[in-house]
């Protein structure tokens, strides 16, 4: 093995003064960011494209209060079976809020970030927020606090916000011309007036930006959600990313728009769509130009808990938490344990990587294969950054780009499980005909395990199953199965041609 | 002279801290306005505030019983489709 002659160089990096954890890799979204701010961003799921497959997050329903109107939301809330923002089933009081956080931090010792998200805006709700973030820093030091705001309050809060060390700030931002604002906000509530269209959006606009360049100066992180709106803002997004850039955020996050009539706003009741996964590909490779993108958001929900993607909120409601008795500071000291060894993990991984590209390099060993045309595969796995799902169960399947230039992570798509586990699928068949569909321009899929019923219909896609890679890190999976393609010679040809073969 | 919040109210605490005079109060099943108290913000803004910031159409009535947010008005969802 050639691998401890290559390691020893990396091995000594750390003590020229980069710290652990936190250097050295280059193919994720972290890897241009400097280092006080890879230092912060780690381990936050929501920030860290690696690290949201270990490290878990939770929100807490404390604002519902809310001072514009969006039209892609509807006030009317309150529901247990959908995963979309603004969306919540217990509303809590500052006191319920911590003791629900503690209960969860000791229970999910993962769980390294608290965000407070709505289900109305944080920030019209201050009182609410900051008691809830200034009982957790004093109880709970050891859990990132996080905000997320429309931006309108933002200016009067940035003292309050410093004040108890919240270090990341999100803003939706989806447009910095009044016009365009005038299509996505009917209402802002304004210096004891309610102002609508142009005027309104105006003013939200100013005051986003004014608390974006606040935040930068004193030093706060701050990242940008916008949501895509075909029609709307489509075109103006990629203005909106240079934009923001500019003004020091760092990271852009464009994320889908949901809308369906059953949700009653007023984009789901007038028609307005969402886009295509290929269109919101697009454009996040539009901006990624321009800036730092992030492809791995899944639009959680106000009280959502957990890892990514998955949410565990009904373990944690208000009377099973009154029945737990935590002590937090020794669950503290387990917790510690916990971050301690996954921090390991995704350092020796980091070094195993480094390894390779450093083994590349100084071989000289260039591919000389000619260029081989990228492929989609989608992935079914549990978290870990390994492929451990089956097919069957995965509610979401993570995409990435495979081509010559390497392994890039390009999103999630969310489906139906094809089946929720026992003997009976119910309308498994149904649910199988989502998959195919959310599955549609990727040419394989691994998991953990893929049934004797849906490889067929998955073939005749032209998704070929794949169960080979269990357990395997899914970035090397890729690799095999790509190398695999290219010397069944399946990588020169168009994939069109591809399909006419099949 | 005072407005009323009726069962369409989502409780979502907007109103409550914006009213001048203390008059609008956590309720089950949803938020109240102390009609003694209420002065409809006469004296002290120019708009009721409550009725300004409230997101949801038709739940604060004037003293004549006449949403002060009549349905479409600030959602901007036509009738028909709201109806539906």
């Amino acid at each position: 093995m050639q691998l401890p002659v290559i390691n020893n160089p990396v091995a000594e990096a750390p003590s020229g003064g980069c710290s652990a954890g936190s250097c050295g890799s280059t193919d994720d979204q972290m890897g241009h960011l400097p280092e006080h701010i890879r230092e912060k961003v780690f381990n936050h799921p929501c920030y860290s494209e690696e690290a949201h497959h270990y490290f878990a997050r939770m929100h807490v329903a404390v604002a519902p209060a809310c001072n514009i109107q969006c039209n892609y939301c509807n006030r009317k809330y309150d529901c247990a079976n959908e995963s979309r923002p603004g969306v919540v089933s217990e509303l809590h009081h500052p006191v319920q809020a911590v003791k629900k956080v503690l209960a969860v931090a000791a229970t999910i010792p993962q769980m390294t970030v608290l965000g407070i998200a709505g289900p109305g805006d944080p920030l019209a709700n201050p009182q609410r927020t900051f008691e809830t973030f200034r009982m957790l820093s004093e109880q709970a030091p050891d859990i990132k606090l996080c905000v997320s705001t429309n931006g309108l309050s933002l200016p009067d809060n940035i003292d309050e916000l410093s004040k108890y060390n919240i270090d990341h700030v999100t803003i939706t931002i989806n447009c910095v011309d009044p016009d365009v604002g005038a299509q996505i906000y009917p209402w802002i509530f304004w210096k004891n007036k309610r102002i609508k269209g142009r005027e309104g959006a105006a003013i939200l606009i100013e005051r986003q930006q004014k608390g974006l360049e606040m935040l930068v100066a004193k030093g706060i992180l701050v990242k940008v959600n916008s949501v895509l709106i075909p029609g709307v803002n489509d075109k103006h997004l990629a203005e909106v990313s240079r934009i923001v850039k500019a003004k020091g955020a760092f990271l852009h996050n464009v994320m889908p728009l949901i809308s369906e009539a059953a949700h009653g706003t007023y984009y789901g009741l007038t028609g307005q769509r969402g886009p295509t996964n290929e269109e919101l590909q697009a454009l996040q490779d539009e901006c990624s130009g321009d800036m730092n993108m992030m492809r791995h958001c899944r639009q959680c929900r106000a009280d959502a808990v957990g890892l990514l993607g998955e949410d565990r909120g009904s373990e944690f409601t208000m009377d099973k938490i009154e029945a737990m008795d935590i002590n937090y500071p020794e669950a503290m000291k387990m917790r510690a344990e916990v971050h301690a060894a996954i921090n390991e993990e995704l350092e020796s991984k980091r070094i195993a990587k480094e390894s390779k590209v450093q083994l590349v390099s100084i071989q000289g060993l260039k591919p000389k294969v000619a260029k081989t045309r990228p492929v989609l595969m989608a992935i079914a796995t549990k978290g870990g950054g390994v492929i451990n799902e089956h097919f069957g169960h995965a509610g979401e399947f993570l995409i990435y780009e495979a081509s010559s230039a390497g392994v890039r992570f390009i999103g999630h798509r969310k489906t139906t499980p094809y089946c929720e586990g026992g003997d009976t699928c119910g309308d498994g068949e149904s649910a199988l005909d989502v998959t195919l569909r959310v599955l549609a321009g990727c040419e394989a899929v691994l998991c953990s395990k893929v049934g004797y019923e849906p490889w067929g219909p998955l073939e005749a896609a032209g998704i070929q199953p794949n169960g080979e890679h269990a357990m395997e890190p899914i970035e090397d999976a890729i690799v095999a199965v790509y190398e695999e393609m290219r010397v069944a010679g399946k990588l020169a040809m168009k994939k069109v041609e591809l399909q006419k073969v099949a | 002279m005072a407005l009323e919040i009726i069962e369409s109210c989502v409780n979502c605490w907007a109103c409550e801290p914006l009213c001048p005079s203390k008059a609008i109060f956590e309720a089950k099943p949803h938020f109240l306005i102390d009609a003694n108290k209420c002065t409809e913000c006469a004296g002290d803004f120019e708009d009721p505030q409550c009725a300004t910031i409230c997101p949801i159409e038709g739940a604060i009535l004037n003293e004549n019983g006449i949403p002060l947010n009549p349905p479409g008005s600030l959602t901007g969802i036509p009738l028909q489709k709201l109806a539906a």
